[in-house]
């Protein structure tokens, strides 16, 4: 074998400079957009192979019953009707309506659907509980105690306030609603199973198959489970497992010989595919006169159906930092219930805890008669990047017109008609440090580039990202390059979740595809007469540094390489990333306070997420994340009927999202440049959606001049805040 | 979805002749906008669907000495288009109101007066009267936030949802019904009925009739009319209250009017008291909001609905003051 001349070792690695950049922070379309926008972009959802069959779930119509038997012979000979799988068996608990139970396949998914009706469960009842309740409300044995956390001395804190807010503010359980349900194709090669899954974990999901279906009696390994996603319908936190009805896909494609197809109906998808818990919390607040906080303290619970769903961090961002230190103690009470279970929701907690403590700060400048930006901006010294909400404060209060427009709230309320007006901002942070990613990058010999990752683009932008850090490394356009990503059969990366994948596909590939280039340059060196170090790969061409004459186009460069290519790996690389950002976010709402509607007329995000790779896309996860905060601000709520133990909303009539018309004008500006780009990338997918809820809930009670509690901001709750308050009504 | 057995009709007769006399074995398709989800869901289980629209005749819209008859069959977008539409705001924006234009194109006007209540308790297969299998009322202790504050007095508690009814009943409008033994012809008034018990429906249809037309009375071309809807969304959304209000002026002086509450009743809610309130008066805001004080004086709101009298008294005064402002 001929020997492959070494590139020099790679001891750190950097982002180009600012002024080297040509894609790298750009506006730049994705890739799979046209794709996308056309229908030609095909989904797990769009995956139909020969002889598929088609697959439902048997699902619990109890809220919490014991099975006392499964009968499915009607079923069985049902037309059409291939096979049957037990997810449950006799005898089993089920803890909430939506829990799946059985799925069977059959040749058309109406043949399906039918035999799943003709199913018989039977039940002996339990008793049940989906109230989302305050814990003194609910059974001893449905609640938890999480742990208690105190820092400072907090009754020292509390006696040096001269004013001292106290307070309620909570959010509901809502859902993710997925734009592509959940769920996947299976099929079986001899032995090896294909799943085209909708996941945000390519890399991860092989394992869990093989562990599913050994459980079921099904001997595979995770080596002969191939899984692909191509393209995917949104995630949010949802979609990291394979799921009782992955592997029960898979398994009925086993019994059945069979492709099988199964997607979650969009019932299933609010009972039992996704649940953010719901978060409350009694806070006392106090500040001097001057509106320096002095101390906090909160009781608080939630629900996440029957997990604790983790211990909030309260207060939130002000009041994170260690010096200055500001006296705290908070108790968090989990209260069990059979809603159905919580999934990871996008900024798991954030969104809840941001909301508790925003709204009660916000209060408490109301009671100080402060204008909030000035109270805000007098305790940053609280936060843990003081310096950043300085800038986007002003920012974002310039951007909103927040010193001309903003009242104070009984003015706010004297104003003409009975439509008012208000404005509200949040602060929210981030962790996003990059996941560990892997990447492969070869460049053939006819020019042509593949970049392959496993990962996965939820329709963020990830492939997009990739291919900018390849083509912008390689000194190529990005049409030069291919991306391959969603294949577990591409070297692993992370599972997309906690805004973990930009900074580790980045940095995977920025470092695969700079070991490449070393590679040809040391290939191609002896032709141009100098080292390789003294190479560059620029606008198409492999050039001498200081003398861009001496080149060779690309294609010519790679023509050298004979017929063998050149692969490079690149996994994450700490030097190129960072972890941690602030985001500020403000709203201007009207409320009619005769009927207490709201409506957003105007959000302004202002986000720092380190050194941008896309700056459109990243721009769109801003935009996306503000209607996503539009929504559970507004309208979303998964309802339960305590009677029946049902969930009465399951489905998009009921459970309202946002439509274009009720989204109002959202700017968005990232923070760039000096002082932001060095730190490397950092994550971007939660942050701008934790304050939505906490800026829009601000702007209403300054329109109202009063404090609507809950999430969501519905009229009943408007008017009776306004009527508790002897109000405008 | 259940199997079941397809027809399409070409002519009315034909239509009739292929309609059960009992509920639920056989359902009229027109725009299917309701009717496929029920299906879909299996709270409407037909053995065999009777699609309409290919009966010509169930189509159009014509003016004649009589009024202005709409055929059943007509779409809500082509409502809205059509010319006569000018004189009744109180069914443009009912009709506007239909937020969707999916539902707009598909939906007609028949089927806006006939659709099924969206009641979550009936749609999650309680039945229409909403009670679990020990036969417990599950509204007035679940959640009711989006149920009747009039005429809820029980067995029913769900809200009628037809968009049009409240407009058209205050225009004084009538349909026209095909039924195995001829025609008739009642008041969109009496087309809504509060049901007593399971197997009976909230309109007046029998099983084997087909509502054809609506007529509205050459009369209603002079009268100032207006809806105003209570709305969260601008996104397709159930109203969570409407008024639909029609004044005879003379000067400015009220000498008739019609005042008639919508998804705050089984029916459309006819508020008499403040008809009544209105009559003789010259239009004022303050009037106004007195006529809305009066129309809900009677409301007896379910645990979690009491928000939705405040609604419904706002929505009367601003359709009274649109009204009047409006052109007849």
């Amino acid at each position: 074998m001929a020997e492959t001349p070494k590139p020099p070792a790679q001891a750190t690695i950097e982002w180009p400079p600012a002024e080297r950049r040509r894609l790298i922070g750009q506006r730049i379309s994705r890739l799979d957009g046209p794709a996308k926008a056309s229908g030609r972009a095909k989904y797990s959802y769009d995956v139909n192979r020969p002889g598929m069959l088609h697959a439902k779930l048997v699902f619990s119509t109890q809220a919490r019953a014991r099975i006392t038997a499964i009968d499915t012979s009607v079923a069985e000979k049902m037309p059409g009707v291939r096979a049957i799988h037990l997810i449950l068996q006799p005898g089993a608990e089920v803890r909430w309506v939506g829990q799946e139970i059985l799925a069977l396949a059959a040749d058309t998914e109406e043949q399906a659907r039918d035999a799943a009706r003709a199913v018989q469960i039977r039940y002996e009842p339990l008793p049940h509980f989906v109230a989302d309740v305050p814990p003194e409300q609910a059974g001893a044995d449905r609640l938890q105690q999480l742990r208690e956390q105190t820092e400072g001395d907090p009754e020292a804190g509390f006696q040096q306030a001269d004013v001292i807010l106290e307070g309620e503010y909570g959010c509901p359980v809502i859902t993710h609603c997925c734009l592509e349900a959940h769920g996947q194709v299976t099929e079986w090669n001899e032995d090896n199973l294909t799943v085209w899954a909708s996941t945000q974990n390519v890399s991860g999901l092989a394992p869990q198959f093989a562990q599913g279906l050994q459980a079921a009696g099904i001997p595979v390994q995770a080596s002969q489970v191939r899984v692909l996603t191509p393209v995917m319908g949104g995630g949010f936190g949802s979609k990291f497992a394979a799921d009782t009805w992955g592997v029960a896909c898979a398994a009925l494609a086993r019994k059945a010989g069979r492709s099988v197809k199964l997607m979650l109906e969009r019932d299933q998808e609010l009972l039992a595919a996704g649940g953010r818990p719901s978060m409350y919390a009694r806070v006392r607040v106090g500040a001097k006169r001057d509106g320096i906080l002095t101390a906090w303290s909160s009781e608080s619970w939630g629900t996440g159906g029957p997990s604790t769903a983790g211990t909030p961090n309260l207060p939130y961002v002000i009041g994170a930092a260690r010096n200055p230190l500001l006296p705290k103690r908070s108790r968090h009470t989990a209260v069990f219930t059979d809603i159905g279970p919580a999934r990871a929701w996008r900024a798991p907690n954030h969104p809840q805890m941001c909301l508790i403590t925003m709204c009660a700060l916000d209060d408490l400048a109301a009671k100080l008669q402060m204008d909030p930006l000035d109270f805000f901006l007098k305790n940053l010294q609280f936060t843990e990047r003081p310096d950043v909400y300085r800038e986007e404060l002003l920012k974002a209060a310039d951007l909103i017109g927040w010193r001309q427009k903003w009242r104070p709230r009984e003015e706010a309320l004297r104003a003409k008609g009975p439509v008012k007006r208000g404005l509200g901002l949040s602060l929210h942070t981030w962790g996003g440090r990059g996941h560990n990613s892997n990447c492969l990058v070869t460049l053939h010999p006819d020019g042509s580039v593949e970049v392959a990752l496993g990962s996965q683009d939820l329709g963020t932008g990830t492939r997009t990202v990739i291919g900018i850090v390849a083509a912008e490394t390689l000194g190529l356009p990005l049409e030069a390059v291919t991306v391959k990503i969603g294949s577990n059969e591409y070297p692993p990366s992370g599972a997309s979740g906690g805004s973990t994948t930009v900074g580790g596909v980045s940095s995977s590939t920025r470092d695969a595809a700079t070991n490449a280039l070393n590679q040809l340059l040391a290939k191609v060196a002896p032709a141009l007469g100098v080292p390789a170090e003294q190479l560059e790969a620029r606008e198409g061409r492999i050039q001498v540094k200081d003398d861009p004459s001496r080149s060779l186009t690309w294609k010519q460069a790679c023509a050298r390489l004979g017929t063998t290519p050149i692969t490079a790996t690149g996994r994450t690389r700490a030097e190129l990333i960072s972890s941690g950002v602030g985001g500020v976010q403000m709203a201007e709402v009207s409320v009619d306070v005769e009927t207490g509607i709201v409506r957003v007329e105007k959000m302004v995000a202002v986000q720092d997420c380190g050194l941008i790779m896309d700056l459109k896309t990243a721009e769109s996860q801003c935009y996306g994340a503000m209607i996503m905060g539009i929504c559970y601000a507004l309208y979303e709520e998964k309802i339960m009927d305590a009677l029946t133990g049902q969930c009465l909303n399951p489905d998009m009539e009921f459970y309202k999202l946002a439509g274009i018309g009720d989204i109002g004008e959202l700017v968005v500006h990232m923070m760039t440049g000096p002082g932001y780009d060095e730190r490397g990338v950092i994550g971007l997918g939660e942050p701008p959606v934790i304050s939505p809820g906490a800026a829009i809930s601000n702007a209403v009670a300054n329109a109202i001049g009063v404090r609507v509690p809950y999430l969501p901001l519905t009229p009943d709750r408007v008017l009776a805040a306004l009527e508790a308050k002897g109000g405008a009504v | 979805m259940q199997a079941f057995e397809y027809a399409e009709p070409k002519t009315l007769n034909e239509a009739l002749g292929l309609l059960s006399s009992r509920w639920g074995e056989t359902e009229v398709l027109a725009g299917g906008t309701d009717l496929l989800s029920l299906m879909k869901n299996y709270v409407a289980t037909p053995k065999r669907v009777v699609n309409l629209k290919r009966i010509a005749e169930l189509r159009g819209i014509a003016e004649d000495s009589e009024g202005l008859r709409i055929g059943a069959l007509t779409t809500v977008q082509e409502l809205l288009e059509d010319q006569h539409l000018a004189r009744f705001p109180a069914l443009t924006t009912a009709a506007e109101g239909i937020t969707s234009p999916q539902i707009r194109n598909m939906g007609t006007v028949g089927g806006d007066l006939c659709q099924r209540p969206r009641c979550w308790y009936f749609r999650n297969g309680f039945g229409l009267l909403a009670r679990d299998a020990q036969g417990r009322a599950l509204v007035p202790e679940g959640d009711n936030r989006y149920h009747a504050i009039l005429g809820n007095e029980g067995p029913a508690y769900f809200v009628s949802a037809s968009s049009f009814g409240p407009p058209l009943i205050a225009l004084g409008a009538r349909v026209r019904i095909a039924g195995p033994s001829g025609t008739r012809e009642i008041p969109v008034a009496e087309f809504f009925v509060i049901p007593r018990n399971e197997n009976e429906r909230e309109i007046a249809l029998r099983p084997n009739e087909i509502l054809t037309e609506v007529i509205l009375p050459a009369t209603a071309r002079e009268l100032h009319n207006a809806t105003y809807e209570v709305r969260q969304r601008e996104f397709l959304d159930w109203p969570l209250a409407t008024a639909s209000v029609a004044l005879e002026l003379r000067e400015r002086q009220i000498r008739r009017a019609s005042v008639v509450l919508g998804h705050v009743a089984p029916i459309p809610w006819p508020a008499l008291s403040a008809t009544a309130l209105l009559e003789g008066k010259t239009l004022t805001e303050e009037i106004a909001a007195q006529a809305g004080e009066q129309a809900v004086a009677a409301a007896r709101p379910l645990s979690k609905n009491r928000y939705k009298v405040q609604l419904a008294r706002v929505a009367v005064k601003r359709a009274l003051l649109a009204a009047a402002q409006g052109g007849a």
